[in-house]
């Protein structure tokens, strides 16, 4: 479904990618992990085309997108929750939302997509008049997350929705991630806490400055010596 | 008598705010002070000026013609002059500004001349009315009409709007907007084109009150709108209705207390004062991020 083929990016004078290559094929979870600075974000945003390629390709569904414009990848399918949730802090939830869905224009099944959020998230329906900058950590990761789910993606791109949340939080949030795969999404998702990640993907890359150096099944992963010490912390 | 200066300033504050909201509006999206923008309000003054001498049209007319000319000058100037400057340093952008607007101050000098023009007096009829013991005219209930039913209007487009609510999340968050699929460009030039229009109707207002359209006329009107936009809090769209009226009773007042010759010195006093004790202007926040 998506193929990264030898990505590179600079910023500036520092190699934030070199020669990044990965793929997603349809209906799976594909996690990314590494320490911080291994390039998780910038593969995301190269992906999604905030943060330009030097070098190298990106491919969804056999179409070549490496210099598509952000809002242009957006229609064809791909969708990001950005890495510190991103929500328009002072618009309401049910804005927020509206904006997710702004590549719409159906309005009956706009309607019908955020109830399926609201369904998913009762939270947000509960607040859906409040600014978002009135949520909760926890609950403004619900809302980035049916933000993105507003456009109907057939990628849905997650950078780091554990960040700041209480354990008992991140592994809600970890069941919704697996639940929204169930209904067909495909998943990309970047995390640092490698453990969470790792029990919900089907495969995973391991990055190290801006390279793949190991990937796999998620579960030979889970188990390889390597990968536990450096970030399951054994 | 306070009632009278009240709505004197009244008057002349909505022409401020008018011109206000074009700054407040493009900085809030591209953090840029667009020092073209007092050279937009003049020349929507003049289209508007044509429009009413050459064509005939009634001043009603005129304000539109001003405000869709203007619309399309604000949207060229974007991204003739500050689009390809989009990813240099802010300073590219602002230096670019200052000289768009010394190109078209000077253009105007050698289209239109140096001697300021007057609208005929056939334009507008202006008539005085009484109202609780103040003298009104007729041109000052237009000017307070025509500027509230704008702002109103843009506070729908805004608020309700599609477009008008991606304006808020673009000026939110530039990357994160584009990651919905909104179009930042597009939201960009759309912005100017709103600025400009104002600015435009704002002209043609100004230049019936004072009787006076020159090519000049965009430097001072345009630093006091500044003024009054980072007296409500640079971003801030009801900060700068509420900085532009302000200013101009602030104005309206110090005259009527006898410093006539300190008049435009009393904006750049505030200015300062603002610069000084709050940064941030009336309405203005920094937004805390939440991690």
């Amino acid at each position: 479904m998506l193929i990264v083929e030898n990505l590179s990016v600079n910023y500036k004078a520092i190699k934030a990618l070199v020669n990044l290559s990965c793929r997603v094929e349809q209906g799976e979870i594909v996690a990314l992990i590494g320490a911080n600075g291994a390039g998780k974000t910038t593969t995301l945003n190269s992906i999604s085309g905030i943060v330009p390629a030097s070098a190298g390709r990106v491919v969804f569904e056999g179409e070549e997108i490496t210099k598509t414009l952000p809002h242009l990848i957006v229609k064809k399918g791909i969708s990001q929750v950005p890495e510190g949730r991103r929500v328009f802090a002072k618009m309401s939830v049910l804005e927020n939302l509206e904006m997710g869905a702004y590549i719409r224009s159906d309005t009956k099944g706009i309607a019908q997509e955020m109830e399926r959020i609201f369904h998913l998230f009762p939270r947000l329906a509960e607040r859906k008049k409040q600014l978002a900058k009135t949520l909760s950590g926890g609950e403004q990761q619900m809302l980035a997350m049916g933000r993105a789910l507003m456009s109907q993606p057939r990628l849905l791109l997650l950078d780091e929705p554990s960040m700041g949340l209480a354990p008992m939080l991140v592994e809600k949030i970890f069941e919704i991630i697996q639940e929204i795969n169930k209904t067909g999404t495909t998943i990309m998702l970047v995390e640092q806490n490698a453990h969470m990640a790792l029990s919900i993907a089907n495969r995973a890359y391991v990055l190290e400055t801006g390279q793949v150096v190991l990937e796999g099944e998620a579960k030979e992963l889970a188990e390889n010596p390597e990968v536990r010490k450096a970030y399951l912390g054994e | 008598m306070l009632l009278q200066q009240l709505i004197n300033g009244i008057a002349l504050g909505s022409t401020y705010a008018l011109i206000a909201l074009g700054y407040t509006m493009v900085y809030g999206i591209i953090t840029l002070i667009n020092f073209a923008h007092g050279e937009i309000f003049m020349a929507g003054a003049f289209v508007g000026l044509f429009l009413v001498t050459v064509l005939k049209f009634n001043v009603f007319l005129a304000m539109a013609g001003a405000m869709i000319f203007c619309m399309i000058m604000g949207v060229v100037i974007e991204l003739i002059a500050y689009r390809p400057l989009r990813k240099s340093s802010r300073l590219s952008a602002l230096i670019s500004a200052i000289g768009v607007s010394i190109f078209l101050s000077t253009l105007a000098l050698m289209v239109f001349g140096a001697d300021a023009k007057g609208f005929p007096d056939t334009a507008f009829p202006v008539q005085q009315v009484k109202i609780l013991g103040a003298e009104i005219s007729t041109l000052q209930l237009l000017i307070i009409g025509v500027s509230a039913l704008l702002m109103l209007a843009l506070e729908f487009i805004v608020q309700k709007t599609k477009i008008g609510k991606a304006m808020r999340a673009t000026s939110e968050d530039y990357n994160t907007a584009a990651l919905m699929g909104i179009n930042v460009n597009r939201i960009i030039s759309f912005t100017f084109a709103l600025g400009s229009s104002l600015a435009a109707a704002g002209g043609v207002l100004v230049g019936l009150l004072f009787n006076a359209v020159s090519f000049n006329m965009g430097l001072m009107a345009g630093l006091k709108a500044f003024s009054a936009a980072v007296l409500g809090g640079i971003g801030s769209i009801p900060g700068a209705m509420l900085g532009g009226l302000l200013l101009g009773v602030a104005e309206v007042m110090g005259v009527a207390a006898g410093y006539s010759s300190y008049r435009d010195a009393i904006a750049f006093a505030i200015l300062v004062l603002v610069l000084l004790v709050k940064p941030t202007g009336l309405l203005g926040q920094k937004i805390q991020k939440k991690v």
